[in-house]
């Protein structure tokens, strides 16, 4: 069926590289992997059919060079390019220029991905959808004194969000009413020299809350949601543990937010994998829409895991022009799943960067775990690149196991040569806290600047 | 031979400036006192300030601008 994409080009490196590449071998797709010069003796080049030396280890001359890669996507006649995510997967320019070029992109086109990149934009959509957003300004605000009596109106503290920032960037918090102009000031200042785009709005701050949010997939035609991911531990706004199902909300509120996410992809005709990002306020049990992401993310397995459905697999498929392979009521969930995000950073030492070679490796097995990586021993871990080395997934029926078979495949794990962050989810698996699920977004930061475990050795 | 000199503190890519186009923040002859930043190194997507730990003035970069540098490798030279 799928035979209209023959060749697959893979626009990314690293553990998604290979996730996209075992996804298309599964389908007879042949791959080709890019590559810079840091990565010629990766697994993604190892696994892939061919493999396309596309310039240095910095991205913007390899990974982010759009004219190459297009250059190599016309010269091997792929038919279709798989970005991955981060690098190009959400530049709307790319998809604009992959499509263009008359191949496939696999992902929503670049109008959907514009909508859904500019804050307010995304936050008009999603209100037209029915989505409910967090009280704050309808439109773009550039008038410091309506942004004033909107924040007085909505009540402090209110966070003033740059429409061109995302992933944690360009927001402020105003408790105080009297600090309100002069971050209003600096809020402008700094988005326009940070994105260039001066544009802002204002939002009320909830205090405590948890990052939940919904997996869909559409056809452009229908669409459909895999339930949600909590993934509510956090470290300077980078998600490090994920889980699925969200086990501290009622199956109401599971229905509604999940709904609501098919409903916001629906409206904007959304073709590929998308993730619909939410704040959950425990409080009043009310959730909001944060942003959208228009592609594959890093946490997919958990999802997978629960479904036992390759998300990876479909969003080829779809991009092919094939419809949904699933209604709804076909798509069920089962048991519990986490992954932590095994990174080259020191976490008894602030997390400072640390690459460099492995020198021996020893990856878990078992029932219930699966590990996505892009490490093996003698591999050197370049700095160019950020610093997930892979992922462990851990499955089991209910949250409770499933932490304990973390636990047993943190013990199997060993990394050596190179620092990881598996000793900082050894210390969370044994936290009280994190076993009762009593977390939130704020809640790492503040357990890593107290907690005495980590700032010993 | 107790050479002075200023070793980069972790591995990554070294930058004499603070951003491509800006003028480095020394050369050699400059003075540099205890404490003052005079390059960069970045990892992994984060930057990390490279501190002189010492008074003196700089002899010799030993490392070139935007070249890959390990923990604990001379970056410069100083002289009294």
């Amino acid at each position: 069926m799928t035979k209209k994409i023959k060749k697959l080009l893979i626009a990314n490196r690293g553990e998604i590289a290979l996730r996209i590449i075992r996804a298309a071998k599964e389908l007879g797709i042949e791959t080709y992997q890019i590559y810079s010069l840091a990565d010629e003796q990766s697994l993604a080049v190892k696994c892939a059919d061919h493999s396309i030396c596309v310039g240095a280890a910095r991205a913007t001359e390899s990974y982010l060079n759009i004219d190459v890669i297009l250059q190599v996507a016309k010269d091997k006649e792929v038919d279709a390019i798989h970005p991955g995510y981060g690098f190009l997967s959400e530049s709307a320019e790319f998809a604009d220029r992959v499509i263009q070029a008359g191949i496939i992109f696999v992902g929503p086109d670049g109008d959907v991905m514009r909508k859904m990149a500019d804050k307010s934009m995304a936050r008009q959509t999603a209100i037209n959808a029915g989505v409910p957003v967090v009280l704050g300004s309808q439109d773009v605000l550039s008038d410091v004194d309506n942004a004033f009596s909107l924040a007085e109106e909505i009540g402090f503290p209110v966070m003033i969000k740059a429409s061109a920032g995302g992933g944690g960037r360009g927001i402020r918090i105003v408790s105080n009413p009297v600090d309100f102009h002069e971050q209003f000031h600096q809020a402008l200042a700094e988005a326009t020299a940070a994105f260039g785009d001066g544009r802002l709005y204002i939002e009320k701050f909830i205090k405590q809350s948890r990052h939940i949010e919904v997996q869909v997939l559409g056809d452009g035609k229908s669409a459909v949601h895999f339930f949600e991911r909590e993934c509510s531990l956090q470290r300077r706004r980078q998600k490090v543990w994920e889980e699925a199902p969200c086990c501290f909300i009622d199956e109401d509120t599971r229905q509604r937010m999940c709904h609501s996410a098919v409903e916001l992809a629906k409206n904007v005709s959304y073709r590929g994998a998308g993730t619909v990002e939410y704040l959950y306020d425990e409080l009043t049990q009310e959730f909001y829409f944060i942003e959208m992401n228009t592609r594959i993310q890093v946490e997919h397995p958990i999802t997978e895991q629960i479904t036992g459905v390759d998300l990876v697999r479909e969003m080829i498929n779809i991009s092919a022009g094939e419809p949904l392979s699933f209604q709804q009521s076909d798509i069920s969930m089962k048991g519990h799943s986490i992954e932590i995000r095994l990174n080259a950073e020191d976490p008894f030492n602030q997390f400072m960067p640390n690459p460099g070679e492995i020198t021996n490796l020893v990856l878990p097995q078992g029932l219930g775990v699966r590990f996505d990586g892009q490490i093996h021993a003698g591999f050197k871990v370049s700095p160019y690149y950020d610093s997930l080395l892979g992922k462990l997934i851990v499955s089991d029926a209910t949250r409770d196991k499933a932490i304990n078979r973390l636990m047993r495949a943190l013990d199997e794990l060993e990394v050596d040569g190179i620092k990881t962050t598996a000793p900082l989810f050894r210390l969370l698996c044994e936290e009280q806290e994190v076993r009762d699920g009593r977390v939130h977004t704020n809640w790492l930061e503040h357990w890593i600047n107290n907690d005495n475990a980590l700032k010993q050795e | 031979m107790s050479e002075k000199v200023i070793v980069s503190p972790l591995p990554g890519i070294f930058y004499r400036s603070s951003a491509p186009g800006q003028p480095p923040y020394k050369e050699v002859g400059d003075s540099v006192c205890e404490g003052e930043v005079i390059g960069t190194v970045e990892a992994m997507k984060s930057f990390h300030s490279v501190f002189a730990d010492q008074n003196g003035t700089i002899t010799e970069f030993v490392v070139t601008n935007e070249s890959e540098v390990q923990a604990g490798q001379i970056i410069c030279c100083l002289s009294n």
